[in-house]
């Protein structure tokens, strides 16, 4: 019980501190309106390409909304040092990473639903098989949310943190299958695709909106969920190896 | 939980090495029950380490630490909830104000909304910060931050406290009243590790002392057994325009019941069991073209001990050299 109330504290303080905050919430809004609106613009091929469009898009508002959030919620509690005052808290380093980290989840997951609103606009969404967008949505959060967590873990100051996670986050707009399939990538980098976990998200993203996926919808969830794991565990390993030293 | 008799805090041969720097080098001791000790210490001694080790923000290289008869060797996170720590900076959020900082801290030891709120205002008042209660802590003057950094460490009311340099920094009212409020703590059979680099502060509240310098614990005694060997001698410091080391042996054997000590350069210690008289020295002195420009009567301290104990190889050199040169002339 102690120890639920020290990690729902930490949620709520990292909500109430950062996420809720002006700068944020239009950084949340903007950016994947921001994206959005440029890709549908961009096609210009009618409104019949929105639909094509929306997996990436909603996998950039996840992208970019939990990696950066990230970035202020650790690396930068770090470098003030009030991270000192959560590793002397009588809680697991694993459930003070999970609260640490649950925050960046849920503000991805929130944005993602920010380009489906405003599809839901311009288009029928009826044939969508939410059953499987809505916990593939939860899996790219999560996942994208742990590899920031990974790449926070990786570096020891901020601007490094934000170059190193552009490093991973740019090149994934386009490894990732995100806007066209990544059957079309030269086959000498095809094999990127296979190690970046959104890969695997997107492909159900765009199974279920518009019917065409290349790996099964059981294998696609099987590989992100390992992939989550994997990362937390590498990320709690480093946070020991690194950071208490 | 606390079984009686064992030691708060029991640490054994720790070792801490920073890649070329050993910072911490094999060192011992305990802390009873209840007990305000006192770690005093230069820069870069190895006090903040040491905290460090003990609370689990740094990993030992060597040695056992044990927290109220806990093994916390391997596992430094199973004795934290009997441990509160201020540390030498303030690391509360900026962003938050001093009152849900504290609650915050509260909350991180699962305190329940209620009780934590109860005691923020409590604590907010016992340090004077209750006006400032509803300000974000980004806007407090350092004085009010290490404050309410004190405050946060205490906020779940830890059986063992580590306080790193908590007076650093501050006003001497402010020292004062966190001075006042540690002497509380330790009414309260809180025990107490401090560190501090200011003698008198540790000679005022500690109830033993362990002196460290460069990662090596020199001496561990009480307070009253440090002092015992400088109660009721006298001491005399003379500033003087040049240097008088070389002197050092000729004065020691002109005046045989004193016990001379060139400490920085300028000034001349001189110890004795006996009241010192003035003119002689002076005398003897402005023979030989050395002018006294003050002479002061000290009461002696810990100060005294401290320099005694930790400048034993620069004393110990001195004496040889000393002795060595005597020995050539005559
Ligand atoms: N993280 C670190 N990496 C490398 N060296 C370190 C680290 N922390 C401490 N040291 C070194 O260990 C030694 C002891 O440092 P420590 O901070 O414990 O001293 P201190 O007694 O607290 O000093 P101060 O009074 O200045 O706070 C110093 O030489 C310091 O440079
Ligand atoms: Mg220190």
């Amino acid at each position: 019980m102690k120890r639920w109330i020290a990690f729902w504290n930490i949620l709520v303080k990292d909500m109430h501190a950062y996420y809720l905050k002006p700068p944020n919430i239009s950084w949340g809004i903007i950016f994947p309106l921001a994206w959005t609106g440029m890709f549908f613009i961009r096609s210009g091929s009618g409104l019949e390409s929105v639909l094509e469009l929306l997996p990436g898009v909603m996998t950039i508002s996840i992208l970019f909304g939990t990696t950066s959030m990230l970035s202020v919620t650790i690396t930068f509690e770090r470098r003030s040092r009030s991270f000192e005052r959560l590793l002397l808290a009588p809680i697991s380093l694993e459930q003070l990473m999970l609260a640490k980290t649950s925050g960046a989840i849920f503000f991805g997951i929130a944005n993602a639903f920010i380009p489906i609103i405003i599809a839901a606009f311009l288009v029928d969404l009826s044939g969508i098989a939410w059953p499987l967008v809505v916990p593939a949505i939860i899996l790219i959060g999560i996942v994208s949310t742990f590899l920031g967590l990974f790449i926070a873990v990786s570096v020891s100051e901020v601007f490094e943190a934000q170059t190193f996670s552009n490093f991973f986050r740019f090149p994934m707009i386009f490894l990732c299958g995100l806007f066209f399939p990544i059957i079309s990538l030269p086959i000498f980098i095809r094999w990127l695709s296979y190690i970046l976990p959104v890969t695997y998200g997107v492909d159900i993203l765009h199974g279920a909106i518009n019917g065409e996926h290349i790996i099964s919808f059981t294998l696609d969830f099987v590989i992100l969920a390992a992939f989550c794991i994997v990362l937390f565990l590498l990320s709690l390993r480093n946070i020991k190896r690194k950071w208490i030293v | 939980m606390k079984l009686s008799g064992t030691p708060a805090i029991e640490v054994n041969n720790l070792i801490k090495r920073y890649s070329e720097v050993v910072a911490v080098n094999d060192i011992s001791f305990q802390v009873n029950d209840g007990e305000l000790f006192g770690f005093l210490g230069p820069n870069g001694a190895g006090k903040t380490t040491t905290i460090n080790l003990l609370t689990g923000l740094a990993q030992l290289d060597a040695g056992t630490i044990n927290i109220c008869g806990i093994d916390c060797t391997k596992n430094p996170k199973a004795a934290q909830h009997l441990v509160g720590t201020v540390p030498d900076e303030s690391n509360l959020y900026p962003e938050l104000t001093g009152f849900e900082n504290l609650c915050f801290c509260a909350a991180l030891y699962g305190m329940r909304k209620n009780e934590r709120q109860k005691r923020a205002r409590e604590l907010l008042d016992t340090f004077g910060l209750a006006d400032a209660a509803n300000r974000k802590f980004a806007g407090y003057s350092k004085g009010m931050k290490r404050k309410l950094t004190f405050a946060a460490g205490i906020i779940h009311q830890p059986p063992i406290l580590f306080l790193d340099e908590p007076t650093t920094g501050i006003d001497v009212a402010s020292a004062r009243q966190v001075r006042q409020i540690i002497a509380e703590l330790h009414r309260q059979r809180t025990t107490v590790f401090l560190t501090t680099h200011y003698i008198e502060e540790a000679e005022r509240l500690c109830e033993r002392i362990a002196f460290i310098v460069n990662g090596r614990i020199v001496r561990t005694n009480r307070t009253v057994d440090l002092l015992k060997p400088i109660k009721g001698k006298n001491v005399l410091v003379l500033s003087i325009s040049n240097s008088a080391t070389e002197l050092m042996g000729e004065m020691n054997s002109a005046f045989p019941g004193y016990q001379f000590q060139s400490t920085t350069s300028g000034q001349v210690r001189i110890e004795s069991a006996e009241p010192v008289s003035i003119g002689p020295l002076i005398r003897f002195l402005e023979e030989r073209g050395i002018q006294v420009t003050e002479a002061r009567q000290h009461l002696p301290s810990l100060e005294d001990v401290f320099v005694q104990v930790t400048g034993i190889e620069a004393g110990l050199m001195m004496k040889e050299k000393e002795k060595a040169g005597g020995g050539g002339n005559q």
